[in-house]
C-alpha cells in the first residue's frame, strides 16, 4: 500500500498526461488552424466556387458531391461561403483579442507598477467592468456606437478586456520583484527598457495559452453578435451572419445553420486544444 | 471575562458571525461598484452621437416641431447642465425610478418586473442542470483509468466549445422540429424551459467539469481518502461524502464567472427560443436605441451579477473554512 502511494506521488507527470487529450488531438488541431489560416489568405486553394454567386434554381440543395455542404436560400454554395468567411472570422477574432490585450496590458502595467494608490484605482475599475457580463458590455457598446464590423471588433475586444487585465496585473505583480528585474535595475537600465525587455516578456509568457484560447473565444462572441444581427451585414460570408440567416429555414434545411456553426465549434475546439498543448510544453520546460 | 466568553462561544456561531461580517463588507463594496456602474453607463450614453430628444420623440422616423423638442428637453431635464442631470439621475435611481422606455412607453421598472422572472428562472434552471451534469460526469468517471478519463475529458472539452447560439439552433432543429418533443418557442410551460436550459447548461457543464475532474482526481489521491477506504466505506460513499467537498472548490469559484456567461447566453437563448425575458428585451432595446431600457437592464443585470458573485464568495467560504481563517 505504501509503495503504491509513494509510487503515485513520485510520478506526477503521468497523471498530467492522462488528463489531457492525446498528442493526436493536438496535431489535428494545429493542422486545422493552419488550414484555416491558409483559407483566410488563399481561399482559392480550397474552392473555385464564387461565395456570392446567386443561382436561384439551385436553392436549398442538401449536401451533395457538387455542393459538399449544400446550398443556401439563394443557391450559394455553403462550403465556398465558409471558406471565404474564414478570413473575416479570423480577422475579427485576432483583432478583438489584440484590442483586449492592449487594454489589458495598459491597465495591468498601470496597476502593477503605478504604486498602491493607482493599483487600487485599477482594481476598482476592473471590478466595475466585471459587473457587466461580456455580451452585455458588448451590447452596451453597440447601443452607443451602432452595429457593423468595426464596432463589432471593438465591442468584442472590450468585453474580453477585464479578464485579461486581471491576469496581466497578477503576472506583473508576480514578476515585478523577481531577481532578474532587480539585477537589471542594479545594472542601471532605464525603466522603459526593463519594462519592455524583462518585465513584459516574462509576465506575458503564461498568457500565451490564454491568448490562443482567447482568439477562439473572441470568434464565438463576435459570431454571437453577428448572429443577433449586430455585426457583419448579410451578403458577406461571415459565419455568425450565415448562421443567423439560416435560422429562418431551420425546420427544412438544417445544413444552412449546422455547417457554419460546426466551423465555429471546430475553431474554438482547435484553439483550446492547441492552447493546452502549448501550456504543457511550457510547463514541461519550466522547473 | 474575555476568556470565559471565548471558552463558551459556539464555533459554529462564530463561523456564522464571521461570514456575516464578510457579507456586510462585500455588500458595501457591491453598492459602491453599482454606483460606479451607474455613473459609467450614464456618461457613456451621453457620449452617443445624436440627440436623445429626437430618440424620445419617435426616433429617426418622427418629425417633431421645434416647440415639441423644446418641451421634451425641459420635461426630461436635458436643458440643464450635465452635472445637474447626473445628480437628478442618481436621485431618481435611489427612488427606484429608471425612467420611461422610449419604445414601449412603459416605465422601465415595470418592463423589468414583468420580464425578469423568466430570465431568473432560465438561468437558475441552467445552473442547477449544469451542476447535475458535472456531478454525474465527474464523480462517476474521475480516476477510472485512462480510457474512461480520456473519453469524459474529450466530451467536456467539446461541450465547453459549443456556442450557445449554435447549440440552441441544433437542439431546436432536432427536438422541436424533428422529433417534436418540445415546443419550439414560448415561455409558458415547463416543457418550453427544457431546450433553452439545456443549450445554456451543456457548455457551462463542460467548463465546470474540466476543473472539477482535475481537482477530484487530485483529491482521490489524498491520504484522507485512503483512510476512508480502509474504514470500509464503499467507493461511491468515499467519492460523494469525502472527496466531493474538497473537489468542489474550483468549480464553485468558477460559478461566479459562470453566472455572467449564463446571462450573456440567456440573451441569445431568449432570442432563439422567442422566450420572455430581459435578455431579449435588451437585444430589442439595443436595436431600437431605447436608451432608458438599455441602461435599466444593464444596471439590473450588473446588480444581479454582483450579488450572485457575493453569494458565490460566501458559499466558497462556507465550504472551505480554511479560506475564512486566512481572511480573518
Amino acid at each position: 500500500m505504501t509503495d503504491l502511494t509513494l509510487g503515485r506521488a513520485l510520478t506526477p507527470v503521468r497523471r498530467q498526461r492522462h488528463l489531457s487529450l492525446p498528442p493526436l488531438g493536438a496535431s489535428l488541431s494545429i493542422l486545422f488552424l493552419l488550414a484555416l489560416v491558409l483559407a483566410a489568405v488563399l481561399p482559392g486553394l480550397f474552392t473555385r466556387i464564387d461565395p456570392l454567386a446567386i443561382v436561384p434554381r439551385e436553392a436549398f440543395q442538401p449536401p451533395s458531391w457538387a455542393h459538399w455542404l449544400g446550398t443556401d436560400q439563394s443557391g450559394r454554395d455553403i462550403f465556398a461561403r465558409i471558406i471565404h468567411g474564414a478570413r473575416q472570422s479570423l480577422l475579427i477574432g485576432v483583432a478583438a483579442t489584440a484590442i483586449s490585450m492592449a487594454i489589458a496590458i495598459a491597465l495591468g502595467l498601470l496597476g502593477g507598477l503605478g504604486g498602491a494608490r493607482v493599483d487600487r484605482a485599477v482594481g476598482w475599475l476592473l471590478e466595475v467592468l466585471f459587473a457587466f457580463p461580456s455580451l452585455v458590455l458588448a451590447l452596451l457598446f453597440v447601443a452607443v456606437f451602432g452595429s457593423g464590423v468595426g464596432p463589432l471588433i471593438v465591442a468584442t475586444g472590450l468585453g474580453g478586456a477585464p479578464g485579461y487585465a486581471r491576469m496581466v496585473r497578477g503576472q506583473v505583480l508576480a514578476v515585478r520583484n523577481a531577481g532578474y528585474i532587480e539585477a537589471a535595475r542594479a545594472l542601471g537600465h532605464p525603466t522603459s527598457r526593463i519594462v519592455l525587455r524583462q518585465l513584459l516578456p516574462n509576465a506575458m509568457r503564461p498568457l500565451v495559452v490564454t491568448l490562443t484560447m482567447g482568439v477562439g473565444q473572441a470568434i464565438v462572441w463576435a459570431s454571437a453578435l453577428s448572429f443577433l444581427g449586430l455585426g457583419a451585414r448579410p451578403p458577406a460570408p461571415e459565419w455568425g451572419t450565415m448562421l443567423s440567416m439560416g435560422r429562418d429555414f431551420i425546420a427544412n434545411a438544417w445544413w444552412l445553420t449546422f455547417f457554419p456553426g460546426l466551423f465555429i465549434v471546430l475553431t474554438t475546439l482547435a484553439t483550446t486544444v492547441t492552447g493546452r498543448y502549448i501550456q504543457q510544453r511550457l510547463e514541461g520546460r519550466l522547473p | 471575562m474575555t476568556s470565559t466568553t471565548l471558552a463558551v462561544t459556539d464555533p459554529r456561531r462564530e463561523r456564522l458571525a464571521a461570514l456575516g461580517r464578510r457579507a456586510g463588507i462585500r455588500l458595501a463594496g457591491g453598492v459602491l461598484v453599482l454606483w460606479a456602474v451607474a455613473t459609467l453607463t450614464f456618461f457613456a450614453l451621453r457620449l452617443m452621437p445624436g440627440d436623445p430628444v429626437l430618440a424620445i420623440l419617435g426616433g429617426t422616423t418622427g418629425n417633431p416641431s421645434p416647440e415639441a423638442i423644446e418641451a421634451a428637453r425641459q420635461e426630461f431635464g436635458l436643458d440643464k447642465p450635465l452635472a445637474v442631470q447626473y445628480v437628478l439621475y442618481l436621485g431618481r435611481l435611489l427612488q427606484g425610478d429608471l425612467g420611461m422606455s422610449y419604445s414601449q412607453h412603459l416605465p422601465v421598472t415595470r418592463v423589468l418586473a414583468e420580464q425578469g422572472g423568466a430570465t431568473f428562472e432560465l438561468t437558475v434552471a441552467a445552473l442547477v442542470l449544469a451542476w447535475l451534469l458535472v456531478l454525474l460526469l465527474t464523480v462517476v468517471t474521475a480516476g477510472r483509468g485512462r480510457l474512461i478519463g480520456g473519453v469524459a475529458s474529450l466530451l467536456e472539452t467539446v461541450s465547453a466549445s459549443l456556442p450557445h447560439f449554435w447549440l440552441g439552433v441544433v437542439l431546436l432543429a432536432v427536438f422541436a422540429f424533428g422529433l417534436r418533443w418540445f415546443p419550439p418557442a414560448g415561455s409558458d410551460s415547463l416543457a418550453s424551459l427544457v431546450l433553452p436550459a439545456f443549450s445554456l447548461a451543456i457548455p457551462l457543464a463542460g467548463f465546470i467539469a474540466q476543473v472539477t475532474r482535475e481537482s477530484l482526481e487530485l483529491t482521490l489521491e489524498q491520504p484522507f481518502v485512503l483512510t476512508a477506504r480502509t474504514r470500509g466505506l464503499s467507493d461511491l460513499a468515499v467519492r460523494f461524502k469525502h472527496a466531493l467537498r474538497h473537489a468542489l472548490l474550483p468549480g464553485v469559484a468558477l460559478s461566479g464567472w459562470a453566472i455572467g456567461a449564463l446571462i450573456s447566453g440567456a440573451v441569445v437563448c431568449e432570442v432563439i427560443f422567442s422566450r420572455k425575458g430581459i435578455g431579449r428585451q435588451l437585444y430589442q432595446a439595443v436595436q431600437l436605441q431605447d436608451l432608458p431600457l438599455v441602461i435599466g437592464i444593464s444596471l439590473v443585470v450588473a446588480a444581479g451579477y454582483v450579488l450572485a458573485n457575493i453569494l458565490v464568495d460566501l458559499l466558497y467560504q462556507w465550504i472551505d473554512p480554511r479560506q475564512q481563517e486566512a481572511a480573518a
